[in-house]
């Protein structure tokens, strides 16, 4: 491996670093400040933990921060997340309880401006609701978990010295907890910019269990947090954990079960599926802001106690750090990512060609968007992100979505189908024998837009159809997503299909 | 494992709380035996309170030790400590008081028997509500408030008693230093009371902290 590629990811590993210090204070603030658990065994679990859930359950958060805008240069990544760790430091020095999740989003958006990507509004819409929602969230199960408590447990006549011990095993527990979630849930944030340009490649350990290069990049995220609550975490408590004083350890234990139950809520991918089989709605993999979680837990236990010992002020500085982190590592981004470019002569965005076809057309028509203003570009390559939006919007004033939808479809990524391939890479417990003879018989057919590589692989209906059953349909898109990368030609699988 | 020692703390604070128990009733027998002129029976209750008092000491500073040493509830810590200290210092009042009989063999009229009867009783009960409070706040918060308004109670009875008895004495032709030494040990068995009645204070306070 190219050792530069260690110098551009030493930005991401600097941002886990800054989180695991300036987090370690939700995970285990109150245990450690009230002198229930030594700061060196919470470091230890919390640790171990964070590294764990970075390494087991980061995937889901990290496809929403992705499709929100898929950096896919690892220069435009380092410079992404050295625009993050720079405004994160900058405001959390100015008191505003700002989060890496929410510069992340901002300086993300301020890649895809300077380079001309679109933005998927989709994706977008879903991580703002979510960081409204999950201190909302967290208040109200602060509440609820503070009256259960309150009304069970406190009122079972247990002698103080047993409370104090269980409450003892019961903070370790949610901390842990907590660190798995926190880990899980902001990993993406960290290691999320990278996804799309890592530099690992598959590692096979003793020749059954193999890491993909996401995973190796995760759990390097992982312990660059875990360094980060090791070496600064205490630093941090002392300074920042003072408040915490006045909160009781099972106070405590509430607010961190509470944090951590709202980031399992947005990460796990599990609860996900569960939630689908039942006929619930599903709760969307974001990464959230841990600390403005607890802060809603915080909140939530106040009220419980005594409502008017809140300060709603609070309040209004959360908000106003859900407005300010991402405009100011936006506009970070974009000048840092200007200076990496034209200064450093860095390429911050690995250009891919767009060609609209007329299998594009039909699928933006059949999506209701406006084609014939932009009918004399079909068949036309544009090698430019900038160069294709200018075209397209010099002929129609499309919106942030469109425009997306328009790249969406008219990205060029080269797929051939092998046979051989299918037969080898495709799990006969996940497709049917049917879905797989299927493929089969496309064998050695090559298609320049996933649309047509698409409307050939899965034109039946019955086998890959969506008829609205949300379990099913995504299933049937998460085994879509595999075939496409399958047979994706891309730098790594080139290699990988000469052989067959 | 580590349930099982902080059982065992709680067992010691318990065993802690049963010997002011006991050396409160020791007390009570010492000044009755006093009052009925039984000084051996009494000089023999007079040994098991100090035993009683030693033993407690050694017991409070185990309890103590633990307690740091450990860092076991931090937050109410310092209390459970003054807690303590503070009814330790009852039991301490009561041995004292009971050695002052014995080393100045005060000379108390007749007629005030049933007077400092009462007086022991009532300062006693003090005593033992608030163990009662002591433990209710380790195990059931909610009670603490009963025993708490109890210990008042028997404190302004004892004050009643000792105003009585002090009224009495002074009013008879007897010389002032005997009425001064009457009113010492009307004032010592008073004490009792009054520091039973600062441990509930405290432990009043305590329990606000508590759940805070």
């Amino acid at each position: 491996m190219d050792i530069s590629v260690w110098f551009f990811i030493s930005s991401g590993l600097f941002l886990g670093w800054s989180l695991g210090a300036n987090n370690a204070v939700s995970l285990f603030g109150t245990a450690v400040t009230s002198k229930m658990i030594k700061f060196r065994t919470a470091a230890i679990i919390s640790g171990i933990f964070v590294v764990l859930g970075s390494f087991i359950s980061g995937a889901g958060t990290t496809s929403t921060l992705t499709n929100l805008g898929g950096i896919n240069a690892i220069a435009g990544s380092f410079t992404v997340a050295l625009a993050v760790a720079i405004s994160v430091t900058w405001m959390t020095r100015a008191s505003l309880p700002v989060s890496t999740s929410q510069a992340v989003v901002g300086a993300i958006i301020g890649w895809n401006i300077f380079t001309g990507s679109p933005t998927d509004i989709n994706s977008l819409t879903k991580i703002i609701s979510s960081w409204v929602v999950s201190p909302i969230v967290a208040g109200i199960f602060g509440f609820i978990i503070f009256k259960i408590v309150k009304n069970t447990v406190l009122k079972w006549k247990i002698h103080m010295l047993e409370i104090d011990s269980y409450t003892r095993t019961g903070l370790i527990i949610v901390g842990a907890m907590a660190s798995y979630s926190m880990g899980a849930n902001n990993i993406a944030n960290v290691m999320g910019m990278f996804a799309s340009a890592s530099p690992f490649s598959e590692l096979t350990i003793l020749d059954f269990y193999e890491i993909s290069g996401i995973q190796q990049l995760f759990l390097l995220g992982g312990l660059a947090i875990a360094v980060g609550i090791f070496t600064y975490g205490n630093k941090v408590m002392k300074t920042v954990g003072t408040d915490l004083y006045k909160i009781s350890p099972i106070t405590g234990f509430v607010i961190v079960l509470a944090g951590a139950l709202v980031l399992w809520l947005f990460t796990s991918q599990s609860l996900e599926t569960f939630l689908l089989e039942n006929g619930l709605p599903s709760i969307p993999l974001v990464p959230l802001s841990a600390t403005q979680s607890f802060i809603g837990a915080v909140i939530g236990v106040g009220l419980a106690k005594d409502p008017q010992s809140i300060n709603f002020k609070v309040f209004g500085k959360i908000g106003i750090g859900w407005v300010v982190a991402p405009i100011t590592a936006g506009i970070l981004a974009y000048v840092l990512l200007f200076f990496v470019q034209n200064v450093f002569e860095q390429k911050v965005i690995q250009q891919v060609p767009y060609e609209i076809s007329e299998s594009v057309i039909e699928q933006l028509e059949q999506d209701g968007i406006e084609t014939e203003k932009i009918s004399d570009l079909v068949n036309k390559r544009f090698l430019q992100n900038k160069v294709f939006r200018y075209e397209l919007l010099k002929r129609y004033p499309y919106d942030a979505e469109q425009l997306y939808s328009i790249f969406h479809y008219a990205i060029i990524d080269s797929f051939k189908i092998d046979s051989t391939l299918a037969i080898k890479s495709l799990d006969q417990n996940m497709f049917s024998i049917e879905q797989i003879e299927e493929i089969k018989l496309l064998h050695g057919k090559a298609f320049s837009h996933k649309i047509d590589f698409d409307a050939a692989v899965f034109y039946d209906n019955q086998q890959w159809g969506l008829n609205g059953d949300r379990l099913r349909d995504k299933t049937i898109n998460e085994k879509k997503i595999i075939i496409e990368d399958l047979f994706k030609i891309t730098k790594n699988n080139q290699a990988k299909s000469n052989i067959y | 494992m580590f349930l099982k020692k902080t059982k065992k703390l709680e067992t010691q604070i318990d065993e802690y709380l049963d010997l002011v128990i006991k050396g409160g009733l020791i007390f009570k027998l010492g000044i009755k035996c006093y009052l009925d002129h039984q000084m051996e029976a009494f000089e023999g209750h007079l040994k098991d309170l100090r035993k009683i008092e030693d033993t407690a000491d050694d017991l409070r500073r185990n309890i103590e030790i633990k307690l740091y040493t450990r860092t076991l509830i931090p937050e109410s810590r310092g209390d459970v400590l003054g807690l303590l200290e503070s009814c330790d210092k009852a039991l301490n009042i009561t041995a004292e008081t009971l050695l002052e009989f014995s080393v100045e063999i005060p000379n108390l009229l007749p007629e005030l028997k049933n007077d400092y009867l009462d007086i022991a009783e009532s300062s006693i009960s003090c005593l033992e509500n608030t163990v009662s409070g002591l433990r209710a706040y380790f195990k059931n918060v909610d009670a603490v408030r009963d025993y708490v308004t109890k210990v008042q109670f028997y404190k302004k009875e004892t004050n009643k008693i000792a105003e009585r008895i002090k009224r009495t004495v002074f009013r008879t032709d007897n010389e002032l230093s005997f009425k001064i030494h009457t009113r010492y040990f009307t004032f010592h068995i008073e004490r009792i009371a009054e520091q039973s009645e600062d441990v509930c204070d405290r432990l009043s306070i305590a329990i606000i902290k508590r759940f805070e």
